[in-house]
């Protein structure tokens, strides 16, 4: 039993990362309705400025931060410039496909600027096992586990706080419902766009630091950011709990097949299980756990 | 043109009630429309018009009610079935298939009426190329019929709104169907082409023989037109019978012609 | 030569009809097919024949597989890798089992495996649309490929978990693996290329490939007017699978000799594709043709000019290439969402009507 829960309990953690980059996703999907296939990279791209301003410029911890929020507001600014502008009436297939080739961008850019080797992450976030919940419950988790779930908890209710109580906040709700309405009022859609493409930045930072601390910055991260599109299917595009607990579900299901199931089938299972998963659920709740069910008109 | 000898009933509904989630969109909807008629559904805006075309050829399934096509009777109709037992339509906001030419449009309207398999058509020969060319015939003629011959091969999605209109109507009449469903076929046009489109109505009506189920706003229009008219307003049926009936009935000009909206 | 239609009057709707109605454009596809079977064998040397024109054929290949289901039937798959490995583990287990039927029938019959397989993963495309659609085929990106790289009957259980084609003739000529001979796989490549890309070109054109565009462009009205979505789906993926299995059996067999799952189908390839199409042309046989193209000679190019022309460090060329072939895909999208093949018609219009454009 104890086993159990130790695997739920790892899944429950590993779902949070997902749910971080799954964050970054939802908050572009809502605001301009573009699905942003590049949202991993960022947090590969983030995670990569993060280190190389402390490594080859030395900076210190809280510095080099801020100065990685500030390279990703740049980068909502160009991408905003350079290519959302030109693609505002295209389908939302073509502005798919344009974030993968942003992917690309920024994969190469990243390494490029950065080099491509494994690097360490540290910046003071605990490791090791946590001895209380050992000591206390007998169970083996990861303090850097325990930490990235208070990290995303508190970044959703942040979150949350912005949306509905800052003007800005305001603003980016209305557009997300209505973008004509939106311009009519008088709210330019450009500004609109390059906050919300900083702030799903600065989510990626976030996601990028828990991960770099966990695995290393290396490009894999942004194959398992590519996990958290079975967290968005299941929680909804349009839905920040839906993207939390659909990152659980995800984190926790993967973990115990990996475990009860993969040893029958030669493991590995975690390559593919989340994505079989979205799938089976896509055929009885196509508008995910928390979207809205639409009325086709014609 | 309200004397004409009408023919049999071709389809009847009875009762239909269609509602998503708690709104309820038609409430006890019963008319009847006869072989060779042009049947006009009015009301206001939100009345439940093309929700009840919807019904008609299968695209919502509405959760009372029957509908009898041509003798045989369903609780829903499905919109293959719809297709091929001869109900056509068009669309309220245009729903033409815009990468393709006009001449693909209206070919595929017709491919009910295409049946050979995919390997002579990868070959491109003997039924598969037979087929096409008498269906290019058949589409040729409707191109002929609607006067587009000079849009053949253009993307239908560059075209203006007038034509696109025209070009929905060929690709409904590619089908020749027993039954077409117009849904406002003369919403946004200036009064020349209604005159067009009123023309192309009639003439499809007479010499196909082609029963029509017409919703439309221009009251002008439709007493002209229709054999008979059914009015709704907020999903209920308030009035049914020929257009001087319809345009006497007290309920029907509050609702609808007579009261100026607010 | 000046590209002019004028002149060339139609008779009958069969002409009109005809594959290529306008006589330059014949005369161009007859110059290419002569340029492909005569003057590129004889002018080519075998690094050539290796290294550019197998590849650019073969993603060719894949390219109008994929270009069939996304480009024609409007739904976007991530699953190309996946596909393109189910054909070359499907003609490597005929290859060693059937040797006795030829090559090209066991690149046909592994065609058709990898249309069943593609039929079942479109299953979910009745349900679900766009770029939910596109996830979805990322399942079966990653579930074949761990089902290839842990199920030992697929790779004969040998230790390395490669497979390995072995050597099969034709007229005498060993044409897969690493001893056949460049010309013979070329010629082989090629024929099967052109015949394939000529039935997309009529599959296209008949009423299948309008029920395809249908779908793709407005499903709902595509439904009311017959369009079976089932059908008109499942047949996309069955026949774009098709396309993509056989590209993977050849990618396999004969162009790289020896395939590792996890390497040579990974989910690069499924964006390679994918990219081909976009920058050449959705919706485009022609297309499929010219974005393949492009991206094998690109990065080759690219690499040329930065390794050897100015010294890059190839890792450096590596990552410059990456981005550009990324930047790439935007600018097309934004530029030219119909890629070179609009390019293309659009400098035909203008020389139809050169030298007096009104």
């Amino acid at each position: 039993m104890t086993f159990f829960i130790e695997v739920t309990l790892s899944g429950l953690m590993a779902g949070v990362m997902y749910s971080l980059v799954a964050l970054g996703f939802v908050l572009i999907f809502k605001a301009s309705g573009i699905f942003n296939f590049a949202q991993g990279v960022m947090a590969l791209f983030a995670a990569l400025t993060l280190v190389g301003f402390m490594d080859e410029f030395g900076m210190p911890i809280w510095l080099a931060i801020i100065g990685t929020i500030a390279v990703m507001i740049a980068l909502a600014w160009v991408i905003e410039r350079v290519m959302l502008r030109h693609l505002v009436n295209q389908e939302p297939i073509i502005l798919f496909m344009a974030t993968i080739g942003l992917a690309y961008v920024l994969e190469g850019l990243g390494d490029i600027l950065w080099g491509s080797d494994v690097k360490m992450l540290d910046i003071g976030i605990p490791q090791g096992a946590s001895d209380w919940m050992l000591d206390t419950f007998d169970i083996y988790i990861e303090k850097l586990e325990i930490f990235a779930a208070a990290t995303a908890a508190t970044l959703v209710i942040f979150l949350a706080i912005f949306f509905q109580k800052t003007r800005i906040g305001r603003a980016l709700r209305a557009v997300a419902d209505d973008h004509q309405a939106a311009l009519s009022v008088g709210i330019s859609l450009h500004t609109i766009w390059v906050i919300v493409w900083s702030v799903s930045g600065i989510v990626a930072l976030v996601a990028g630091i828990m991960w770099g601390s966990k695995s290393g910055v290396q490009f894999s991260l942004s194959l398992i950011a590519l996990k958290a599109l079975p967290v968005l299917i299941l929680g909804g595009f349009t839905s920040v709990p839906g993207a939390i607990i659909g990152g659980m579900i995800i984190g926790v299901g993967e973990k115990l097949a990996e475990v009860y199931l993969g040893p029958f089938v030669g493991g590995a299972l975690e390559n593919w299980f989340a994505y079989m998963l979205a799938l089976a659920f896509l055929l009885f709740r196509p508008q995910g756990l928390f979207g809205e069910r639409i009325i086709e008109r014609v | 043109m309200s004397e004409r000898q009408l023919g049999d009933t071709i389809l009847e509904v009875n009762n239909i009630g269609l509602s998503f989630g708690v709104m309820k969109v038609l409430d006890d909807i019963s008319f009847d429309i006869k072989k060779g008629e042009i049947r006009s559904i009015i009301g206001p805006n939100g009345a439940g018009k093309s929700s009840m075309l919807n019904v008609i050829n299968g695209f919502y399934h509405p959760q009372e009610g029957t509908i009898t096509f041509k003798g045989e009777t369903r609780k829903a109709m499905a919109p293959h079935v719809a297709a091929s037992h001869g109900i056509a339509r068009t669309f309220q906001n245009i729903a033409l298939f815009k990468g393709m030419s006009t001449l693909d449009n209206i070919m595929t309207g017709r491919n009910l009426k295409m049946k050979t398999n995919i390997f002579w058509q990868a070959l491109h020969l003997g039924p598969a190329r037979k087929e096409e060319l008498e269906n290019r015939e058949a589409a040729e003629r409707i191109i002929d019929f609607l006067d587009i011959q000079a849009i053949r091969k253009k993307p239908v999605g560059k075209l203006p709104y007038g034509l696109q209109k025209r070009v929905e109507l060929g690709r409904a009449l590619a089908a020749e169907p027993e039954l077409l469903l117009l849904d406002e076929p003369m919403a946004g046009m200036n009064s020349e082409e209604k005159e067009d489109m009123s023309r192309f109505i009639i003439d499809v009506n007479d010499e196909f023989g082609t029963t029509i189920a017409l919703i439309e706003h221009d009251m002008g229009v439709v007493m002209d037109l229709s054999d008979r008219v059914v009015v709704l307003d907020y999903g209920k049926q308030l009035a049914d019978g020929v257009p001087d009936e319809v345009r006497a009935n007290q309920e029907v000009i509050d609702a609808y012609l007579g009261v100026p909206h607010e | 030569m000046i590209y002019r239609e004028t002149g060339q009057f139609k008779a009958n709707y069969a002409d009109d009809q005809a594959l290529f109605p306008i006589a330059q454009d014949r005369y161009v596809v007859i110059a290419a097919l002569i340029v492909a079977f005569g003057v590129v064998p004889m002018v080519l040397n075998q690094y050539w024949l290796n290294a550019i024109m197998l590849p650019f054929l073969i993603y060719s290949l894949a390219a109008l597989g994929l270009n069939i289901l996304t480009g024609y039937c409007g739904q976007v798959s991530l699953g190309t890798g996946g596909f393109m490995a189910v054909g070359a583990f499907a003609v490597y287990k005929l290859m060693v089992a059937f040797p006795e039927l030829g090559f090209i029938p066991l690149v046909i019959l592994s065609g058709l495996i990898t249309a069943a397989v593609g039929s079942l993963f479109g299953l979910p495309s009745l349900r679900i649309k766009g770029f939910y659609l596109a996830v979805a085929t990322l399942a079966s990106q990653f579930f074949l490929i761990w089902l290839f790289n842990k199920v030992g009957w697929f790779f004969n259980y040998n230790a390395t978990g490669m497979i390995t084609s072995p050597p099969m003739t034709m007229f005498g000529v060993i044409i897969t693996g690493p001893e056949g001979s460049p010309m013979a796989k070329y010629f082989l490549v090629a024929t099967i290329v052109a015949v394939f890309a000529l039935v997309a070109k009529n599959i296209a054109r008949g009423r299948i490939g309008r029920n395809w565009m249908a779908i793709r462009d407005m499903d709902i009205a595509a439904e009311l007017i017959g369009v079976r979505p089932l059908i008109a789906k499942l047949s996309a993926f069955a026949v774009s699978s098709f396309y993509i299995g056989m590209a993977g059996a050849l990618y396999f067999a004969v162009w790289l000799g020896s395939a590792e799952p996890t390497e040579a189908f990974d989910i690069n390839q499924s964006f390679l594709v994918l990219f081909m199409i976009i920058i050449g042309g959705l919706g485009s046989v022609l297309g499929s043709f010219l974005g393949a193209g492009f991206l094998v000679l690109m990065p080759i190019l690219l690499k040329n000019i930065l390794v050897d022309g100015f010294g890059t460090d190839s890792a450096l060329a590596a990552h410059i290439e990456i981005m550009t072939v990324g930047a790439l895909i935007i600018i097309f999208l934004i530029v030219e969402p119909h890629g070179l093949a609009r390019l293309w018609r659009i400098a035909k219009e203008k020389l139809r009507l050169w030298p007096f454009p009104y």
